[in-house]
């Protein structure tokens, strides 16, 4: 069963990788580095975890996802068109005039996008609002959310990790994408986050790390953190850049990729098909 | 007020950034525990956390002074509300001189400017508690981001019971053909002030009070000006950006004329009463009733 489960999962994060390194290929610039690296995470949210309901998207009870890192929108727009949300088709307008999928999220364009996001550290402060509120109102509803490791350099994050912890939010589950790298360089380079655990624990968090391209690691933190009573989780994805995009995986210039051509798009997609088979 | 309609209402919440005991929301804590929600110093995680309680379809209401309710979280307002279209209301208190002792580091003359530039933003200011009591409901009622930028001292006391006020509309006090004086705030009284004594010259100033200065009234200012040819704004406030600069733009484009403006003139703030303040940064009646001169004799070329 679990098997099954897992090998379902794997295959939909390479959907949701393939989809998006089209969506960003086609358009041929894009941050693709911070948004491949989400595929797992998304896989096991948006086919595993999540209670939501494609055909009511605004569901009272459902969970949310709040993707704090907004520049990572194509990833989240992949899962959206793959679970029914927007129509595939509509991959195809990323960043074009007039679409409903700009870079960054934003819940009034895209059906299924829970809250606004792209200016970093706001999307978590927003996540601890709506784990309030569905507390307040008595929701058996998780908030899920995820941020980066660049973004957590900003204070409002821990502004923010402060209250969710005082206020004992255990139907807050947060991730941090630490794929060790931001715009200018290698995080530990310009403003270090080591030990990010620690970190995250002195703040009150209960923390788990885990290899974030590994679905049934992911799946298993998620499982522990729902036992964990009074305290929020954070759940750190060791994760790769552009993980699993042939043209810059690993590569501190995949934060946002210029120039990317058909063949390099295409190369990198027919690679993805080819691990898999 | 709030705990009224927060008996009424059970959307209503408050986030406040430790200022409950100024802002008087300790009460609405012992009444409704679950529904305050105090973030301790941090004034962008407050608006954060009110547009993610928007967003569960709460109507949270966030406090801080001014100063830190628009200036120290600008980006979040900006973000996180108004370009997400939450419904999030925001108190600024002590605006502009009223911040008194705690002195230029607290004394916003730079707020209505920061959230006039914002799209959708409505922008209040009262006048009063009659005032206040009145508009209270209906920006409750308005689905969007609202500023209240509340004077919280011993405000005089303007107007009766029995008047009437709507968001977004101005109010005529005071009928005139020589000259529109627009006030908005604790500069109101100053304005009323300053037409008695213009009267004592000869010359009649029609008093308007914007209580609502963003969307502007446009419409009164303009059959104003229609009547009077000329005007005075007066705000505590800054004039790059403030209501003066509202009245501004409404005028050059509807109804060209001289516009003058009483308010700070483009600098901080310092220690000192509001009467010292007032006096030291020319927003008294009596500098109303110069600009009010001025304006006539340009008007009169």
């Amino acid at each position: 069963m679990d098997r099954a489960l897992y090998a379902m999962l794997r295959e939909k994060a390479r959907e949701i990788r393939e989809l998006t390194i089209r969506e960003i290929g086609q358009l041929s610039v894009g941050h693709i580095g911070g948004a491949v690296d989400l595929a797992e995470l998304l896989a096991v949210l948006y086919y595993h975890e999540m209670n939501i309901d494609p055909d009511n998207p605004a569901m009272r009870e459902r969970d949310r996802f709040i993707l704090s890192k907004g520049h990572g929108g194509p990833a989240l727009y992949s899962v959206l068109a793959m679970k029914g949300y927007i129509d595939m088709a509509e991959l195809d307008t990323l960043n074009r005039p007039g679409t409903n999928l700009p870079s960054h999220c934003d819940m009034n364009r895209t059906r299924g996008v829970d809250m606004t996001t792209g200016s970093l550290g706001q999307g978590f402060s927003c996540a601890v609002g709506m784990a309030i509120a569905a507390r307040m109102d008595g929701l058996p509803s998780y908030i899920y959310t995820c941020i980066g490791d660049g973004e957590s350099q900003e204070g409002q994050i821990w502004e923010a990790a402060m209250l969710a912890a005082s206020h004992r939010l255990d139907n807050l589950i947060a991730f941090t994408d630490y794929n060790k790298m931001q715009i200018d360089g290698y995080v530990e380079q310009i403003n270090g986050l080591h030990p990010l655990d620690k970190k995250w624990e002195a703040f009150g968090w209960h923390v788990q790390s885990v290899n974030g391209h590994d679905v049934e690691q992911i799946v298993y933190a998620i499982e522990n953190a729902k036992k964990i009573k009074n305290l929020p989780s954070m759940i750190l994805l060791n994760t790769i850049k552009g993980k699993g995009c042939s043209f810059c995986e690993n590569m501190l210039s995949s934060h946002s990729v210029k120039n990317i051509t058909e063949e390099m798009w295409k190369d990198a997609v027919a690679r993805l098909e080819r691990e898999e088979q | 007020m709030l705990i009224e309609y927060g008996r009424q209402d059970e959307r209503i919440c408050v986030v406040e950034a430790d200022l409950m005991a100024s802002a008087s929301t300790q009460r609405f804590k012992q009444i409704f525990p679950d529904r305050l929600i105090n973030v301790g110093v941090a004034e962008a995680d407050m608006i954060g956390v009110a547009a993610g309680l928007s967003a569960m379809g709460k109507i949270p209401f966030t406090h801080t002074f001014s100063a830190f309710a628009s200036r120290r979280c600008c980006d979040q307002v900006t973000i996180s509300v108004a370009y997400a279209k939450q419904n999030v209301k925001m108190v600024g208190s002590d605006p502009g001189v009223s911040a008194e002792l705690n002195g230029g580091t607290h004394m916003s003359f730079e707020d209505v400017s920061i959230m006039r530039n914002i799209p959708g933003m409505v922008i209040f200011e009262p006048v009063d508690s009659i005032q206040f009591r009145k508009v209270f409901p209906q920006i409750v009622e308005h689905y969007g981001p609202v500023y209240i930028r509340l004077f919280r001292k011993n405000a005089w006391s303007i107007f009766d019971s029995q008047e009437a006020f709507r968001l977004g509309k101005g109010n005529l006090l005071r009928a005139g053909k020589d000259v529109t004086i627009v006030a908005s705030g604790i500069m109101v009284k100053e304005a009323l002030d300053a037409a008695e004594c213009l009267s004592l010259e000869g010359v009649e100033a029609e008093v308007i009070n914007i209580h609502t200065i963003k969307p502007l009234d446009e419409q009164m200012i303009l059959e104003s000006i229609a009547r009077t040819g000329c005007c005075v704004t007066a705000e505590n406030a800054s004039v790059v950006n403030g209501l003066g600069s509202a009245v501004a733009d409404c005028v050059t484009a509807g109804h060209p004329c001289p516009v003058l403006k009483v308010g700070v003139q483009d600098r901080f703030g310092e220690v000192g009463s509001m009467g010292y303040l007032q006096e030291a940064l020319h927003l008294t009646c009596s500098d109303i009733v110069q600009k009010a001169r001025q304006a006539i004799a340009l008007k009169n070329g």
